[in-house]
């Protein structure tokens, strides 16, 4: 995207709070002009310190943060420039929303008829152009989320940061409103680093996700490609469903192994970052495995299947399974005709792609 | 359930409707609440209400002198007032002494004595000697007993107590007093005090406020900002002189304050002169300096609790869409404490305009206010009629400050965290 250097940069940078634990242990991150890029992970991974960072409300122990090319580890937090959107979204309660909105462009010394204008165009592209004379304190969770978004564009920022903005929001207002952040990202082609926790939120508005766990990325892929390749367990275990089993890895050949499931069997699959003799568990998402009670093909893996339970969700249905020992195997069967001959109870067999198969670190 | 008719109100299915079934279910409740807060209630009217009445009742009766001297005042009634008077209104006088209950008219002497100096002894030396009087005419036989009798300015003042209420008292506490049938006339210079007294109270109070302010307020935002372990410290720091007694503290400033004080015993030894060792204790800066410690925990503590409520992502949004952080303390944290400061202000006003204790023991003779005068006149000079119209006059100059303040700043606006 960007022919000149990365836009922002973390080289080596590590945070500690109390000079014994590292809470970001060496973290390399570039990100391209114009991209949206989530850090995803648990609580206390790490990611919001990051963030707050890049924001100049923490200082790093060690390493630099390079913003286009400059070090901005010194410049305090009011000369950096960036845009921000707060969890609790930190409207300023004694200000209305056009006060709000004008705040950072007083703050920049902007004329007035100049600042006018540029308020009433933040507060159209969120739809919010008619609530200028309320209070924060007279608007609805969404209302308020949508005019600390306007407040961080309003002065035109290169890079915004977003720290968990929509956790406060009901399901369906949430997922409109990736909608409308990802739309407003697009016309505006502004840089976004996004830290959240909800792994179909970071799916559905991510340029690339960056996967954090104890202070370390784990993965940084597209969407597409995290899902589909996650490159270790937790990855695998944190984005999406997936299947377990365990074993220990055979002899490995053009990236194929064959895998000892002990008193289950030996079975197929791509090995991702072990090597001969590892213990590994394997990972299978729910979607790619087939159901049925006839014998599958001998080219496709496959193992012994009983049916323990079905849910129906409408759309599909979650059927769990006890498949080498696992009695939460879950396959999600299409809601359609064939599915008419699943019952608890009954016997069968479970086949999958040997790539749909991975063979990923030891979880446990 | 109901029958939704737009145009007819609402009825509950027994046909009863449904405003006169709501206030039904409710009276219980309500009576339920009223039973709870009547103890309360009966409590203020009795310990509060009642005092302050009887307060306004004290402020204006003068029924002492009228119940002594009813033949004197009736005599007194076409009287001109420009030369001492004639026989009748003597024949009058030593009737209404001679009739008189001993203890009244010990009493009605104090009182007159407030109008004007003097009347004590003098009755008391007529009702002592008037058993020489026998038989008419009074008038020089009184005049032999006292020439006081002769003064046309005590019969003068005579007048001013003629009606059973007066508004002398409140006269006197704004250096002013009735003259000749109860004419309004200022004070003699040499007797003109409380206007002064007034001024100083004042003064000393929005002083007082708003140096608990400036000291306050940067304690309280440590208060409400440093980590826990150690803003406990801190508050256990602004406590434990508010739990102390007021007595121990008031007399520890003494001993620092002082002229042979530990502050000027230290300055001295730095190289200050003797002869100018500070006056800081029993004066107006003492008062000053006593005041705004013993009253600055009133001060933090609502403006801490207020800014507790401010998470520190404010002032962070506030850097970081440009603000420096004076600017962004200026213009987004500071209003949001506006409420807190203005409790506190009106806390610390408040008391501090009505202060006895500290004024009385470290004032010394210009740092004395009006409470201590209102307790002079209570417990030294009795004339509580004159304390009273003092307690008065406070209070409704109270009332009026509140109600500037609540048109100012509104009482609304006022959050105690």
């Amino acid at each position: 995207m960007s022919s000149s250097g990365p836009f922002v940069r973390y080289q080596n940078v590590q945070k500690s709070y109390d000079g014994e634990t590292l809470v970001v242990k060496n973290l390399n991150l570039d990100i391209a002009k114009g991209e949206f890029v989530t850090m995803l992970g648990p609580s206390g991974s790490g990611k919001t310190t990051c963030l707050m960072m890049l924001a100049g409300f923490e200082t790093a122990t060690h390493g630099d943060i390079m913003l286009d090319g400059n070090p901005i580890n010194n410049i305090p937090p009011h000369k950096r420039g960036i845009g921000m959107v707060f969890q609790n979204y930190a409207l300023f309660p004694h200000m209305t929303v056009n006060e709000n909105l004008a705040f950072p462009l007083s703050v920049r010394k902007i004329g007035q008829a100049e600042t006018e204008e540029k308020v009433r165009r933040a507060l159209d592209m969120v739809q919010m152009g008619q609530f200028g004379d309320r209070r924060p304190g007279q608007l609805s969770g969404g209302q308020q989320q949508r005019v600390a978004l306007a407040r961080a564009l309003v002065f035109e920022p290169e890079l915004v940061l977003m720290d968990e903005p929509l956790g406060a929001l009901d399901k369906q207002l949430r997922e409109h409103m990736q909608y409308e952040i990802k739309h407003i990202h697009e016309s505006l082609g502004v840089t976004v680093v996004y830290v959240t926790h909800d792994q179909s939120e970071a799916l559905t508005m991510s340029n690339r996700i960056a996967v954090f766990d104890d202070g370390i990325i784990q993965q940084l892929a597209e969407p597409v490609t995290l899902y589909e390749k996650p490159e270790n367990s937790f990855v695998a275990q944190f984005i999406g469903e997936n299947n377990k089993l365990n074993g220990t890895v055979g002899a490995i050949t053009k990236g194929v192994t064959t895998v000892d499931l002990g008193e289950h069997g030996k079975i197929k699959a791509t090995a991702v970052n072990v090597s001969k003799g590892d213990k590994t568990t394997l990972s299978l998402r729910p979607e790619r495995i087939q159901f049925s009670s006839k014998k599958p093909a001998a080219s496709k893996p496959s193992l012994p299947a009983k049916v323990l339970e079905l849910i129906y969700l409408g759309d599909h249905i979650r059927c769990r399974l006890n498949v080498a020992g696992n009695e939460e195997f879950i396959v999600k069967v299409p809601n359609s005709s064939l599915s008419s001959d699943l019952k608890p109870g009954v016997k069968g067999h479970v086949s999958w792609n040997t790539e749909d198969c991975r063979a990923l670190d030891f979880a446990g | 359930m109901s029958n939704v008719d737009q145009s007819a109100p609402l009825m509950t299915q027994d046909g009863v409707p449904l405003k006169v079934s709501l206030r039904r279910s409710q009276r219980r409740t309500k009576f339920r609440a009223l039973m709870l807060v009547v103890p309360l209630l009966a409590f203020i009217t009795i310990s509060f209400i009642v005092p302050i009445a009887s307060l306004f009742t004290r402020s204006v009766d003068d029924q002492l002198v009228n119940d002594v001297f009813p033949l004197t005042f009736e005599a007194m009634k076409d009287w001109d007032g420009q030369a001492v008077p004639d026989e009748a209104i003597f024949a009058a006088m030593f009737m209404d002494l001679k009739n008189a209950d001993k203890i009244e008219v010990g009493r009605v002497s104090t009182r007159m004595n407030y109008e004007k100096s003097g009347w004590k002894s003098l009755i008391k030396k007529t009702t002592r000697m008037m058993k020489k009087i026998k038989s008419p005419p009074y008038k020089e036989q009184m005049i032999d007993i006292h020439d006081r009798w002769d003064d046309v300015e005590y019969w003068q003042s005579l007048t001013a107590m003629k009606d059973p209420y007066t508004f002398g008292y409140y006269l006197n506490s704004v250096d002013l007093k009735y003259g000749f049938n109860k004419s309004i006339e200022a004070q003699p210079e040499t007797r003109q005090v409380y206007i002064l007294l007034w001024k100083r109270t004042l003064l000393v109070s929005l002083l007082v406020t708003v140096f608990c302010l400036v000291l306050g307020y940067p304690v309280a935002h440590l208060l409400a900002t440093l980590p826990l372990s150690k803003s406990n410290l801190l508050m256990i720091c602004v406590l434990i002189p508010f739990w102390t007694s007021l007595l121990v503290r008031i007399v520890s400033w003494m001993v620092m304050l002082q002229q042979e004080g530990v502050v000027n015993d230290a300055l001295v030894a730095l190289g200050l002169p003797d002869e100018w060792r500070l006056p800081m204790m029993y004066n107006f800066t003492g008062t000053l300096i006593v005041m705004t410690q013993i009253l600055l925990p009133f001060m933090i503590l609502p403006i801490y609790s207020v800014m507790k409520t401010i998470p520190p992502s404010y002032m962070r949004a506030a850097q970081n869409l440009g603000a420096t952080p004076t600017m962004a303390f200026l213009r987004v944290y500071m209003p949001q404490t506006l409420p807190g400061i203005g409790a506190g202000s009106i806390l610390v006003f408040i008391v501090a305009i009505g202060y006895y204790i500290t004024p009385e023991l470290v004032g010394g003779k210009d740092g004395r206010l009006i409470g201590n005068f209102i307790a002079f006149h209570m417990q030294n000079t009795l004339n509580w009629g004159l304390a009273a119209a003092m307690g008065v006059v406070l209070l409704i100059g109270i009332l009026i400050l509140y109600w500037l303040y609540d048109k100012v700043v509104g009482i609304d606006n006022m959050k105690m965290g």
